[in-house]
């Protein structure tokens, strides 16, 4: 049985303007131990779809979906005392800003320990050895007197291993990490990686990892969800989805990549991710596909064996995708 | 420091010397004196001099030591001041005490329920309670507690009946120092009305303050990392929370306390209470330019002293300012 699984799940905002849609009936399944890695461009929903999970959106949004099953337990029909059981043990997260992540009054010390107070009950001191042992798993040098630092004596880097050990500290089974590196510089950002991935497989948790950096998927994770706009275009192996993207904005997202640049320029996706006001009619892609015919931008594309398009590519057959985006585009 | 200091001195010299009358015409009172004589005791008290005279001879005094000599009490201006400073502060403390327990919490729940209708009741009660003549507000709560409901007492500080030597000067301590039976009670039952008449304007302007440091601080980032550890609200809320909004909340209570000696003189008037606001005013009205003057600067002096405890305190919650003046 799957360790997580997200059946149409979609996430609406009211806001001044609106009500505005920022994930739209995404699917998801993650078993034990899986990296799976969830990409798109930036306000595609990727945060959004898993702050819904964790039940951490502001009150201005609504969540719904036929179904969020957690380990057996239903998350969605849950009261949020029964769900604060299982945030922070079970299934935990870490975001994309270290920095502003960490509350800048408590010591570092202080807020791995609490963790486990929460979770495990006792004293917070009792558990110093602890968190001595964790900030060593995650590599901070001079562990015992880091205790006492506070989270702005700690460099962007440091901050981001301090909330790794945090938490990781109940053993969660799921781990969700929010683009954890986008913050750091690219030296640090190898390494934070290189930790999670470690982590993963010493703890045999699964791995939630959100990012818009392709080449981190390629390296990293055994299967990819791609975003658009809220919704869910493509789901597929990875190296399946490297070797032959069947969505046009998965094959965009790879020719975007520096190495699979064809020409000197890199190929980067014209325009933006609609807004709020400026969504298509058709499919939400449509304006900015290569491949967009009359079809796509009156009707809304289907979804078939997970790819929500009206006219898939398929690599294997024609090896050309050039010479269509001639015709059509 | 020293602009604010002489900013005081000047202000105080100046402001009751622009005061029609001076002070013989207010001690001879009715009976009125001749010119001749009014002349002769102005040269007296050196009031005949030119003004930047009396000004510097002022300065120079401060700077021995010498605040002056009451021309009333004929008592060393600093001695009638330290006699009377507990009342004030004894008073001052109990308001913002009021203010505090009120406010805060107050605050924490109408940024908890942001947008209800419990949210918009609290705000509109503490802004009715802002716009509130402290005056009036007196005048109503003795009307209403005093003299209908015969549940406190008009004025003073404590009732004729008890002897209690002043020890420390703080009527709560003293009483329980002595063994007058039932003392401290009355003395807290005379501070009662007194306390949520000054701590009114405090107590809007904290909860309003907490309020909005609360609704800043709740969609931080470090709140929401609170949450995803299954922390109970009451921790999110009270402890991670109300830490970082605390640091907001207590600039504004420094800023009160200069408007709380202010709103100190009227109380006290209205309350009959035995502190500076009232010594002041008399001193004001007697034209007593020695009392005015040394006691308005001793005043500057202690709202400054006050700012600096709330700048102290403000580094002991805020870990950032601590670590900074540490290294410097
Ligand atoms: N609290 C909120 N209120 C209203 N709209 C929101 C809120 N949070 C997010 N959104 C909207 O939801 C959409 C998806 O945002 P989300 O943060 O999930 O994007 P993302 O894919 O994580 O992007 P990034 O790569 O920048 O992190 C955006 O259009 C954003 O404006
Ligand atoms: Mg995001």
């Amino acid at each position: 049985m799957a360790l997580l699984e997200i059946v149409n799940l979609t996430v609406d905002f009211a806001t001044a303007t609106g009500s505005l849609r920022a994930v739209d009936g995404i699917n998801l399944t993650i078993n034990e131990g899986e990296i799976v890695a969830i990409v798109g461009e930036s306000g595609s929903g990727k945060s959004v779809g898993m702050l819904a999970l964790m039940g951490l959106l502001p009150w201005t949004s609504t969540v719904t979906a036929d179904r969020i099953s957690f380990d057996g337990q239903d998350l969605l029909n849950m009261t949020e005392k029964q769900r604060r059981k299982i945030i922070g043990k079970d299934i935990s997260m870490i975001f994309q800003e270290p920095m502003t992540s960490l509350n800048p009054c408590f010591t570092v010390g202080y807020q791995i320990t609490e963790v486990l107070c929460q979770h495990f009950g006792g004293k917070r001191k009792s558990y110093n050895k602890k968190a001595i042992e964790l900030l060593n798993q995650v590599g901070i040098p001079a562990a015992e007197s880091r205790l006492n630092s506070f989270p702005h004596q700690l460099s962007g880097g440091m901050c981001q291993r301090v909330m790794i050990a945090m938490m990781i500290a109940c053993k969660p089974k799921l781990l969700i990490a929010d683009e954890p590196t986008t913050a750091l510089d690219v030296t640090i950002q190898a390494q934070i990686l290189e930790l999670l991935i470690e982590l993963q497989q010493s703890h045999g948790m699964a791995l939630v990892l959100i990012t818009h950096d392709m080449a981190v998927v390629a390296e990293t994770a055994e299967r990819v969800i791609v975003l658009y706009a809220g919704q869910q275009v493509e789901q597929r192996k990875v190296k399946e989805l490297f070797d032959n993207p069947k969505h046009p904005y998965s094959e965009a997202l790879l020719n975007a990549l520096p190495e699979r640049a064809q020409d000197k320029l890199l190929n980067a996706i014209p325009g933006v991710v609609p807004g709020q006001m400026d969504r298509p009619k058709g499919c939400l892609f449509s304006p900015r596909c290569n491949y967009a015919q009359e079809l796509c931008s009156e009707e809304k594309a289907p979804l078939k064996d997970g790819i929500l398009c009206h006219f898939p590519l398929d690599l294997s057959k024609s090896r050309k995708p050039k010479a269509i985006n001639v015709e059509t585009g | 420091m020293v602009p604010v200091f002489f900013g005081v001195t000047l202000v105080a010299f100046g402001f009751i010397r622009v005061l029609p009358g001076d002070p013989v015409e207010v001690l001879a009172g009715e009976r009125g004196v001749s010119p001749e004589r009014h002349a002769e005791l102005l040269a007296q008290l050196g009031f005949d001099k030119p003004l930047w005279q009396q000004y510097f001879s002022y300065i120079g005094d401060i700077f021995q030591g010498d605040l002056g000599t009451s021309l009333i009490t004929n008592r060393p201006v600093v001695e009638e001041f330290f006699e009377l400073f507990p009342a004030t502060a004894e008073l001052g403390l109990c308001a913002i005490l009021f203010a505090l327990i009120i406010g805060i919490p107050a605050g924490i729940i109408a940024a908890i329920k942001r947008g209800t209708w419990i949210d918009q009741g609290i705000m509109s009660i503490s802004l009715t309670g802002y716009s509130m003549p402290i005056f009036w507000w007196g005048l109503l709560l003795i009307m209403l507690f005093s003299n209908t409901l015969n549940l406190t007492p008009v004025s003073g500080r404590l009732s004729f009946l008890f002897d209690v030597p002043p020890v420390t000067g703080f009527m709560l301590i003293d009483t329980l120092l002595s063994d007058e039976k039932g003392s401290f009670l009355n003395a807290l039952h005379h501070l009662v009305l007194p306390s949520i008449v000054l701590g009114t304007i405090p107590l809007a302007v904290i909860a309003r303050q907490t309020r909005s440091a609360m609704l800043e601080v709740l969609s931080e980032d470090y709140v929401r990392t609170a949450r995803a550890k299954g922390l109970s609200t009451y921790r999110v809320v009270a402890i991670h929370a109300l830490r970082n909004a605390m640091i907001t909340v207590v600039t504004v209570i420094g800023l009160q306390v200069s408007l709380l000696l202010a709103g100190a003189i009227l109380t006290e008037t209205i309350f009959g209470w035995p502190g500076i606001g009232k010594w002041i005013i008399f001193s004001v009205f007697s034209r007593d330019y020695f009392a005015v003057q040394g006691g308005l600067l001793l005043i500057a002096t202690s709202i400054m002293i006050v700012n600096l405890i709330v700048d102290l305190l403000y580094g002991f919650i805020n870990p950032r300012i601590l670590h900074q003046k540490s290294k410097s």
